[in-house]
């Protein structure tokens, strides 16, 4: 196993790992903590691909991941931001009772 | 061309002016409209004396006696030829007819407006009888068949009207149409008789220089062919047009209508079905009588169509008499009369020639309408009662009625000498004598002579003489003394009250009735045969006076004869219904008492209305029925079926649009409905849900990607 | 495979997993943070210094403190009574390791994962910069556009409302 593919190989359990939290925790603070894990994994990804790619210098991988983290603290704060308002409204964080749109 | 024969047209143009001016005036217009009425016949009796001077004047016999003026009317084709032509003929025959008709019409209208001054239908009474005066007079002046029938029609069309004046009668409607249906089967033989002649000659006119119908070439062309029953075409042609008039005077069998006529006023029944309609169809005759009497060349003898022509005058004369005996109506029987004296005037026609049967008119035409204007005089003094039986001496009470009546009845009779029906009909009786085909007709004419006699003198015996039966035949009543009450409401009349007193007429009334007595009696002379004036101006020659005339042999002898049986039968009469009075109105008739079973077959006119309402009518009936069940069964089953088919289609349809359209939609809808139900569980709001959706699809895509990669 | 990477990686899995399963959510919290340095120090050894410490300083310094915020103030410092995991975990569970199955089936059949890396190269932070002023510009100022609305976004959205 070359080390390109360990680090996919990371990345991927950490992809699902994240998955899997985002797709069974009740808590919707816990579910933005998977999507920060999967987005974490992603980068990883693409920094692998950086190194292990055939262009290095064109420094497309770092600059990717920079702007990936920035957008992702963006999305972090705003959905803290709105888990809390939801919270203000429902005095609650569990996800499966916020369901008013019942099918 | 006189300036008379090119404006010959105003002598029916003036009535029919005043029937028009009548039509248009408000109903309570009494003296306009008989006033416009009389001024107008006065008018047409004028230029028809100046017609009559002019024909007088007019030289030469045959066909250059006749003067004419044709012109066109319409065209209906491209070319010179297609040109529908009529025009105006005055020759004598013309000029005797439009004086008789005028005169004799003035002297009914002046008659009319007091025997209807109390209707409340007074103009429409005098518009009716200037228009059929108007039409009248304008069918004698034709010189055209097609203008000849279309007066003729005109004609028809005012009977109907008049004798149905008082409409709200059912008998008298249905008396109108009687008499319209029947002359009309008359008109369709009229019609088709003349299509054959246009369609053989090329030509309606009667004169025209030549090229006539009624002219030498003409002629000829018709007796050149033969056609059914080995009878020339112009045979064929006249009896056609014969049957017309057998419709039209009330010839046997179509003579159903004219005792049913009398439903009308007295006026109408004196004036159309007297005088001058029922002569219409003679004239008819007389007009055509070239083609009626042609014959072709190698022919020996009387032209087939004017054998017919006698024989149907000669039963009609005699049939219609035998009826009369037994008739108690006082117009029915004066009915009767006329057919019977339309019969003898045929049968002149067919043995004598034009003159014998026109003479007989003209005088019939003065006395018959006397004769019916009396009758009119007697029912109005005896308050509507019109049934013999019922009345009696009225001799005294009605004396100018009386003598005027007796006159009519003597010149009816043919009482010798005086009296112009023994002239005219005596010229018949030697005409039929001299016949060449048979002597029947003689003999039978004799006995219709008696027997016109004999139910004259019944008839006068039993109104004029005896005891006055009025009063007590109120209480009994009679078929017709219902009928008459029927007639005219009883506000109009201010005698409904019951003075039994039979009254005299006003002057209005009895002053024509004078007026067409010294008529009947004077007529007489101008046609004897010691002066036959008459004879000889319709064929166009001078008559010289020669007493000797009478005393010839021939002449004589059969002055005698039917001087015997004239008397024969008023003795008869008086015998039986003149020696001892007759007590009340119920009594039997002599004759009943004798033989009652040939009274009871003479009284129901030997049933003929019956056998006809049976056969023909009653065929009619039983032909709409036939044609009802048809209906009902084919016809009706048809569109039964159809519409059955129909609700069938239209259930198939609703039951596709119910079952199959709804259920489907129903069960598009459902679908529908569930399907969102369901998907709509996909947007339950559960955010892990969603993600858990794109986790699969994640899944989904990189396989795809994977295995699309690979293959 | 380095010994370097192995341990690395083992931290990083299983404070990944602590904070995915952890009761407690500041537990869970401070995992996470955990989880972040793992992975910084996973960029240090790819070379990718710059980016390293640009997830320790955002990562561990900013988001994992903002979601500790965040459960504190929605009172997440209380465990919870009832079951931790929502009702249906065990087809989220198995949606997850199907992905992963996919993925690492992916990955081991890919020729791409052949790749040997090159000679090491080293980048500067000078060459980030020259990079991101010339040829990302445009990203650079959107990125800066959205950083602001986010800002802005989170605090109308968190603002406790005025009562009227």
């Amino acid at each position: 196993m070359t080390p390109l593919a360990g680090y996919l190989l990371l990345s991927s359990f950490l992809f699902a790992i994240g998955l899997a939290g985002a797709l069974t925790r009740r808590n919707g603070i816990l579910v933005l903590i998977g999507i920060e894990l999967m987005l974490n994994a992603a980068n990883l990804n693409f920094i692998a691909f950086w190194r292990f790619g055939p262009n290095p210098e064109m420094l497309k991988g770092i600059i990717f991941v920079l702007f990936s983290i920035g957008v992702a603290a963006a999305e972090a704060a705003v959905g803290l931001a709105l888990i809390i308002a939801i919270y203000r409204h429902y005095r609650t964080t569990n996800v499966e009772k916020m369901n008013s749109m019942k099918g | 061309m006189l300036w008379i024969v090119k404006n010959l047209w105003l002598i029916p143009a003036l009535p029919l002016v005043a029937a028009g001016l009548s039509a248009l005036a408000k109903q309570p217009c009494k003296k306009f409209a008989s006033s416009l009425a009389i001024l107008s016949m006065a008018g047409a009796l004028v230029l028809s004396c100046i017609a009559f001077k002019a024909a007088l004047a007019h030289s030469g016999s045959g066909e250059a006696a006749n003067q004419i003026f044709n012109f066109r009317w319409f065209q209906f084709g491209a070319s010179e030829a297609d040109w529908v032509r009529i025009g105006w003929l005055l020759n004598r025959l013309t000029a005797v007819m439009l004086v008789m008709v005028s005169f004799v019409s003035l002297l009914i209208f002046i008659y009319s407006t007091g025997y209807m001054a109390h209707d409340e239908n007074f103009t429409r009474f005098f518009c009716f009888l200037s228009l059929f005066a108007a039409a009248m007079l304008g069918l004698i002046i034709a010189n055209s068949l097609l203008l000849f029938f279309i007066c003729w029609e005109l004609v028809g069309l005012t009977s109907y009207l008049l004798i149905g004046f008082w409409y709200h009668k059912p008998s008298a409607a249905a008396a109108a149409k009687k008499a319209f249906i029947t002359t009309r089967i008359g008109d369709l033989a009229f019609l088709l008789g003349m299509v054959w002649l246009y369609a053989q000659t090329g030509t309606l006119l009667f004169y025209d220089q030549g090229h006539g119908c009624l002219e030498q070439s003409a002629l000829a062309t018709l007796t050149a062919q033969t056609t059914v029953f080995r009878l020339t075409v112009a045979g064929g042609i006249g009896l056609l047009i014969f049957l017309g008039a057998v419709g039209k005077s009330g010839q046997v069998p179509l003579h159903v209508w004219l005792p049913d006529a009398m439903e009308g006023p007295t006026p109408v029944s004196a004036l159309i079905h007297a005088a001058t309609m029922v002569a219409a169809g003679v004239f008819l005759v007389a007009r055509v009588y070239p083609i009626v009497s042609a014959s072709p060349d190698w022919f020996v003898g009387v032209a087939p169509a004017l054998k017919v022509v006698t024989w149907v005058g000669v039963i009609t004369a005699v049939f219609a008499a035998t009826i009369a005996v037994a008739q108690n109506d006082i117009k029915r029987i004066l009915a009767y009369s006329t057919v019977s004296q339309l019969g003898f005037m045929m049968m002149g026609l067919g043995v004598g020639g034009v003159a014998v049967g026109m003479f007989h008119l003209i005088t019939h035409a003065f006395f018959k309408a006397l004769l019916f204007m009396g009758a009119g005089s007697v029912i109005h003094g005896c308050h509507e009662e019109q049934d013999i039986r019922c009345m009696g001496g009225l001799r005294k009470f009605m004396p100018v009625t009386f003598a005027t009546y007796a006159i009519g009845m003597m010149a009816l009779c043919g009482v010798p000498l005086f009296f112009s029906g023994f002239w005219s009909k005596d010229e018949i009786l030697h005409h039929a004598h001299l016949w060449s085909v048979s002597r029947w007709p003689f003999y039978l004419g004799a006995f219709g002579a008696f027997l016109t006699a004999f139910y004259m003198t019944r008839q006068v015996f039993h109104v004029f003489f005896g005891n006055c039966r009025l009063e007590l035949g109120r209480t009994t009543g009679s078929e017709q003394h219902t009928v008459a009450h029927g007639g005219e409401p009883a506000s109009e009349h201010p005698h409904s009250e019951l003075p039994p007193q039979p009254h005299e007429s006003p002057a209005s009334m009895t002053l024509p009735l004078v007026i067409l007595a010294v008529f009947s009696i004077l007529l007489g002379f101008i046609g004897t045969p010691a002066w036959p004036w008459f004879q000889k101006f319709l064929e166009g020659q001078v008559a010289t006076m020669n007493m000797s005339r009478l005393a010839e042999p021939e002449v004589l002898h059969l002055m005698l004869v039917s001087s015997v049986i004239v008397f024969i039968g008023i003795g008869l009469g008086w015998w039986l219904y003149g020696r001892k009075s007759i007590a009340n109105a119920n009594e039997l008739d002599v004759l009943e008492r004798v033989r009652p079973d040939i009274f009871h077959l003479l009284r129901n006119k030997y049933y003929i209305d019956e056998i006809y309402e049976w056969a023909f009518v009653g065929l009619n009936k039983r032909w709409a029925q036939a044609c009802a069940i048809l209906d009902d069964l084919i016809v009706s089953g048809l569109v039964h079926l159809i519409a059955y088919v129909i609700v069938g289609l239209s259930w198939i349809s609703k039951t596709v649009d119910d079952e199959v359209v709804n259920k489907g939609f129903d069960e598009g809808c459902h679908g529908v409905s569930t399907g969102a139900g369901w998907l709509s569980r996909l947007q339950d709001g559960r955010v892990q849900n969603y993600l858990r959706v794109i986790g699969v699809a994640l899944i989904v895509l990189v396989l795809f990607l994977l295995w699309g990669c690979k293959g | 495979m380095s010994a370097s990477f192995i341990i690395l990686a083992a931290i990083t899995i299983a404070s990944a997993v602590a904070a995915m399963t952890l009761r407690h959510l500041v537990h869970c919290a401070l995992a996470l943070a955990i989880t972040f340095a793992g992975l910084a120090a996973l960029y240090l050894q790819l070379d990718a210094q710059f980016v390293g410490f640009a997830q320790v300083l955002v990562y561990v310094g900013a988001v994992a403190i903002l979601i500790v915020f965040a459960i504190l103030l929605t009172r997440g410092s209380e465990a919870p009574q009832q079951s931790i995991f929502s009702s249906s975990w065990a087809v989220g569970g198995i949606i997850a390791a199907a992905v992963f199955a996919v993925l690492a089936v992916m990955i081991r059949k890919s020729r791409l994962s052949e790749l040997v890396a090159p000679a090491g190269t080293t980048t500067t932070v000078r060459e980030i910069g020259d990079r991101l002023m010339t040829t990302y510009i445009l990203p650079l100022e959107v990125v800066g556009l959205l950083l602001t609305a986010a800002l802005i976004g989170a605090v109308i959205i968190a603002m406790k409302e005025e009562p009227k």
